[in-house]
């Protein structure tokens, strides 16, 4: 068994391994707290598939994790801790809100100028942290989390002194003008267009990563920043780049969850996609093709729990904590670190005893 | 402006100080344990909010005070020594782990307060007891001072006892010197038999225990119930002040000041006519600030030493 | 000695890395009690990792440990300690922050109460430091002593945990000759009074005046015990290499040309104003290779730092190729033709979870070939890596392996063949056969032999005394960030003589260092 394989193997064990301890979570909490558990269970199992819209709220679900989660990709990929996907995102709504309300434009171009408006924002949003660690070395993680907060209020703020809705006794913005708005592209669901950018985007976001010099300079710069800066590239510039990209995918990634889902904002804090993107980018393995499949999983469990807490006991921040655990034991990188130890030092016992000594010895001398 | 100082140089305000500074000394103080042995807990506002919500619900099962605190700390260390298995044990990043602490720690205290109380914003609907405040004899009859100075919660006086308490441990006992060692020259103190793994397990613990009052303070002091996402932010706010604090106790106590007096701020200025959304935001703009302008003044320092 | 004891003894080790090196494969070893052991092999023979495995800070994959004996088990350096063996790390394990005394007492504090017992823990450091005539501060900050010093800390904190078997792991490599010359006298001592040391080392030499018998390793297999006294260098290296050493490089005689590198005036400030590079100036030409001998850690990585572009300079001036390369980026100086072959290949030179082919592109991806419009022509890169892997005979198993799966002297391969394949004019060296078996070595030396043959600039910097004398056409001495000699012509300078310069005993004078400058 060569190399290759074998960390195949123990990957697939791990992802085994992961989503049996999921499986086990989830049927634990629900006998622990219900006095129904098999309706619970059943609800949150196949309840998601019992209908055509509800089959479609899991791609509906899945549709901004994919923003979120790329650009949490793209982010940790260039080597930084930022956790400003969560921003980017709200923000990103903020923005192609004003742009929904504010601009008079026929429809193609009206939410493509909004979705690019959110992008820009989002962008701006992703660079303040990165800046202020190339330039001062200022941590990112800690910055990062508190800019959301800011940019949660800051949003806030501006629908509720700017663009509310008068009549409405809850926080909700003006109606954003039709011609703004996202068309939806299976009847019977409310799967729109954003669903194309986002799955357009993993396939563009891969290419960039594997094909293009700077993608190619951020897999360096992520890997071993003293390298790339002794090879000759910018890192700091490269990494501000990658910041730049993810704050404008998960920006956009807000701008068309709002033109695509809803008529209003009615946010009254930050939705959380971009921790979930977190969970997504890492259940992926920071792949860009693996992205949809990650996110429709946790879509899937995301709606699977909502269902459930409409129908039984249980309340949905289930899915919380199994995202949280998930999260665990994904990162938890000497999972199964022993079992592959012990593939290796086998194979390699193996291959050694194969050969006969002076043929080792002369591969060693490299002749 | 005028309005403001005279808002800033009240008893009120001072005495709001210490009351908002309490829980960022507090989890500060863990901070600097754990970043003393090699280690940043970023599941900090995670291990509060649980502390928060399980001292609630141990004073209301238990019908006291100290089952609630027995519990909380043991939520509270429950959830340290997670961490500590992932990051230590299983070589989890501590950016991902302690994340996933906070996204686990969100979940499972709405998900907990519904089942006991059937609510999922407050446990107002259940009776749960807070520390006690207390008025230090003679000091409370001083003018002024006294009334800043005394009359505050039982954690608030316990906070000052543990900064010196932490000085001493760090600097003046076994343990101390072995988590200094462990965390700037990890191979060095393993070299002498020193089990790294286990001396972190220690220090997150540590660390883990006073987030535990950090966040108790916040439900059973500061506020008499657990509300959903109470920590808002403060297990990071923290974890800044210990950084700019340069994880030495006395440094990080006065930088917690330093986050504390906007989220003071932020309380007084809500009687002043400037949007909510502007007020709420100030603690953590400051943090930013704040960590901004230390970063500043430290690269100009090595600056000023280059040449 | 009437009696000979065996104080300890392992029986096949064998030690199976996770990315699959096999660095030890069931090695014998024994040591007898009150004598000093050397444990000779080339760099990478597996020394080291036979020492961890004793010391508990590696498990081995098989093989049993002896201690007067009795079979024992050690699973961390705590039972190591308990069982009376201590090791000195060839890389100091102190913590630069504490004192001598904190560094010392270090898990065995005494206590009085709660509190450290800081007294008591003085008096013991002092007792112990005089009665082996190992004497250093105690109130000392680690970080202000020198190297000598903090290897005298080190071998205090052994005694002060009672040990009995001493290992040194290449302890002379950072000493300077006098130090040196203290150690031996203390580590006779020690002898005397009943310690059993193993000495770890590749200096024959150093062996020779100091140890008892030598165990021999080469490839991670036992070549033999001999006594030293019945034994010649000869004998020893031909063991430890497997055929005799060819120190003396096959050159002809330079002829050097135009100006490629001038420094002149250069001083390098450290981060706490510390000058590291003292008014420096020199001219390296065209089709010669140009040394900087120097013990380790007199500005040799400042220097090249500054040259490389990575690091700094306060003032005086660096011309490359007639480029003044003040302000300039890395990516600049590099256009200007100049390859650097750095000094820490793993944090330095590679990504390593990058592939071999990713690696061996990264100073190149700006150019025509590689991109186009910002899009990798990734037919072209794979196309390149297999080339190179072929020209510089790197084993693998195809050029998409992440590069950490090579062995070092490989990676060194792919940093070479990165840097030499960029058509450079100027090629800085920098330890570049460190760590790396004898048949890379042979290549790598061959391969800067034949650059400067092409009439490119050889830049070597080396703390291998054999490599810079056997390598360059001309060189300097760098002692304490200055230049304290240049000599025109290498091939006609001893060791001994070198060493002189490189310790700070003999200095030229500034007339015959100006001719550095050749102007």
């Amino acid at each position: 068994m060569n190399e290759k394989r074998i960390n195949l193997l123990v990957d697939l064990a791990r992802v085994g391994i992961i989503i049996s301890i999921t499986l086990a979570l989830v049927f634990l909490i629900v006998f622990l707290a219900s006095q129904e558990p098999f309706v619970a269970i059943y609800s949150f199992f196949i309840g998601p598939f019992t209908s055509i819209r509800r089959i479609g709220n899991i791609v509906e679900a899945g549709a901004p994790l994919m923003f979120t989660a790329l650009a949490v990709i793209i982010i940790f990929r260039s080597g930084l801790f930022s956790m400003i996907s969560e921003g980017a995102f709200f923000i990103g709504i903020t923005g192609a809100m004003i742009a929904a309300i504010a601009w008079r434009l026929p429809f193609p171009l009206h939410p493509f100028g909004a979705i690019l408006f959110g992008g820009f924002c989002g962008a701006v949003a992703a660079l303040i942290p990165a800046l202020l660690r190339m330039k001062w070395s200022v941590s990112e993680v800690v910055t990062s989390i508190m800019l959301n907060y800011v940019i949660q209020f800051l949003s806030i703020y501006l629908v509720n002194y700017h663009f509310r809705e008068i009549s409405s006794s809850s926080l909700a913005s003006l109606l954003l003008e039709p011609t703004a708005k996202l068309p939806v592209i299976f009847p019977g669901t409310r799967i729109h267009v954003g669903i194309l950018i986002a799955l357009a985007a993993c396939i563009v976001l891969y290419l960039f990563l594997y094909r293009t010099a700077l993608g190619y300079s951020i897999r360096v710069v992520g890997d071993n920043q003293t390298f790339a800066r002794y090879s000759g590239i910018n890192a700091a510039k490269t990494m501000l780049f990658a910041q730049i990209i993810a704050g404008f995918i998960a920006g956009i990634g807000g701008a068309s969850e709002l033109l695509g889902m809803y008529t209003r904002f009615k946010w009254t804090s930050s939705p959380g996609y971009g921790w979930t993107g977190i969970v997504v980018a890492l259940l992926a393995k920071r792949n860009p093709l693996l992205v949809p499949i990650a996110a429709l999983f946790i879509g899937y469990m995301n709606v699977g729990a909502d269902i459930m807490a409409r129908s039984s006991d249980v309340s949905r921040e289930v899915v919380d904590i199994i995202q949280g655990v998930m999260m665990l034991l994904i990162a938890a990188e000497a999972l199964l670190g022993g079992f592959r130890q012990r593939l290796i030092v086998s194979a390699a016992k193996l291959e050694d005893s194969l050969k006969s000594p002076e043929i080792k010895l002369k591969q060693e001398k490299g002749v | 402006m005028p309005a403001i100082f005279s808002y800033i140089f009240s008893v009120d305000f001072f005495f709001m100080w210490i009351r908002v500074a309490t829980p960022i000394i507090l989890v500060a103080l863990g901070a600097v344990v754990c970043e003393r042995s090699g280690v940043v807990n970023l599941g900090l506002e995670g291990t509060m909010l649980i502390a928060a919500l399980f001292g609630v619900l141990g004073s209301y099962f238990g019908k006291g005070l100290l089952p609630g605190f027995l519990l909380g700390i043991a939520s509270a260390l429950v959830v340290s020594l997670l961490f500590a298995f992932f990051h230590l044990v299983l070589k989890a990043n501590n950016v991902l782990c302690g994340t996933a602490i906070n996204t686990l720690a969100a979940g499972l205290t709405v998900f907990v307060l519904q089942m006991v109380t059937g609510e999922k914003g407050t446990s107002a609907s259940i009776k749960s007891y807070s520390y006690p405040e207390v008025n230090i004899p003679i000091l409370k009859d001083i003018p002024i001072l006294g009334e800043i100075l005394s009359g505050h919660n039982l954690l608030t006086y316990l906070a000052i006892v543990l900064l010196f308490v932490v000085m001493f441990l760090l600097f003046k006992t076994p343990l101390g010197l072995r988590i200094r060692a462990v965390g700037e020259n990890p191979h060095a103190a393993e070299s002498v038999g020193i089990p790294v793994v286990r001396i972190r397990f220690i220090a997150i613990s540590i660390c883990g225990a006073l987030a535990g009052l950090g966040g108790m303070y916040l439900s059973m002091a500061y506020l008499p119930i657990f509300a959903r996402d109470m920590t808002a932010g403060r297990g990071f706010i923290s974890l800044a002040a210990c950084a700019m604090g340069r994880a030495n106790p006395i440094g990080v106590f006065v930088s917690a000041l330093v986050f504390a007096f906007f989220d003071g701020l932020s309380n007084i200025l809500q009687v002043l006519r400037i949007p909510a959304e502007f007020v709420q935001m100030m603690p953590y703009a400051a943090t930013i600030l704040g960590l901004t302008i230390y970063s500043i003044h430290r690269a100009h320092s090595l600056q000023r030493k280059h040449s | 000695m009437t009696e000979t004891q065996e104080a300890l003894r392992l029986e096949g080790i064998t030690k199976v890395y996770p990315n699959g090196v096999i660095a030890n494969k069931d090695i014998n070893f024994s040591v007898n009690v009150g004598e000093i052991h050397a444990l000779s092999g080339e760099n990478g023979a597996g020394k080291t990792t036979l020492m961890k495995i004793l010391f508990g800070e590696e498990k081995p994959t098989a093989g049993e440990i002896f201690i007067d004996g009795d079979k024992v088990n050690i699973q961390n350096p705590s039972d190591a300690i308990r069982l009376g063996i201590g090791l000195v790390h060839q890389h100091f394990m102190l913590v630069p922050s504490l004192t001598v005394t904190e560094n010392l007492i270090l898990g065995i504090e005494p206590v009085k109460g709660l509190r450290i017992d800081e007294r008591k823990a003085r008096d013991q450091v002092s007792e112990i430091s005089k009665k082996y005539h190992l004497i250093v501060d105690p109130d000392a900050k680690i970080q202000d002593l020198t190297v000598g010093q903090k290897q005298k800390v080190e071998i205090l904190k052994t005694l002060l945990r009672g040990v009995r078997i001493l290992i040194l792991d290449e302890p002379t490599a950072v000493l300077t000759p006098q130090e040196t010359k203290e150690l031996f006298y203390e580590l006779k001592l020690l002898r005397s009074a009943g310690y059993t040391i193993i000495f770890i080392s590749h200096k024959l030499n150093e062996v020779k005046e100091l140890c008892d018998r030598i165990t021999i390793i080469r490839h991670g297999q036992t070549m033999g015990v001999f006594d030293v006294s019945s034994v010649s260098e000869e004998e020893i290296s031909r063991l430890m290499v497997g055929r005799a050493v060819k120190l003396k490089v096959e050159k002809e005689a330079a002829n050097p040309g135009a100006a490629a590198i001038r420094v002149r005036g250069l001083t390098i400030l450290d981060d706490s104003g510390k000058p590291k590079v003292k008014n420096v100036s020199f001219t390296a030409r065209r089709g010669e290779i140009f040394g900087v001998a120097g013990v380790e850690g007199n500005g040799q990585s400042q220097l090249t730092d500054a040259i490389t572009g990575l690091g700094g300079y306060q003032s005086g001036s660096i011309e490359i190729n007639g480029l003044n390369i003040s302000g300039k980026s890395v990516r600049e100086i590099r256009e200007h033709k100049l390859s650097h072959i750095p000094e820490d290949r793993m944090k330095t030179g590679i990504a390593p979870r990058l592939s071999i082919e990713n690696n061996v592109i990264a100073d190149k991806i700006f150019r025509k070939d590689f991109n186009r419009f910002g899009f990798l022509n990734l037919s072209k890169i794979a196309a390149y890596g297999l080339e190179m892997v072929n020209r510089f005979r790197v084993s693998c198993k195809s050029a998409q392996v992440h590069i950490n799966s090579l062995s070092g002297g490989n990676i060194q391969k792919v940093v070479l063949a990165r840097e030499l394949s960029s058509d450079p004019d100027v090629i800085i060296a920098n330890q570049p056969t460190r760590g790396v078996d004898v048949g890379a070595t042979e290549f790598i030396r061959q391969e800067l032999v034949g650059m400067r043959n092409q009439g490119k600039t050889v830049f070597l910097i080396s703390s291998d005394l054999g490599e810079i004398l056997g390598l360059s056409d001309s060189l300097i001495v760098l002692y304490e960030g200055e230049i304290t000699a240049y000599f025109p012509d290498a091939s006609s300078v001893t060791e001994e003589e070198l060493g002189r310069y490189m310790l700070g005993v003999e200095k030229q004078s500034d007339a015959e260092i100006r001719r550095a400058v050749h102007e």
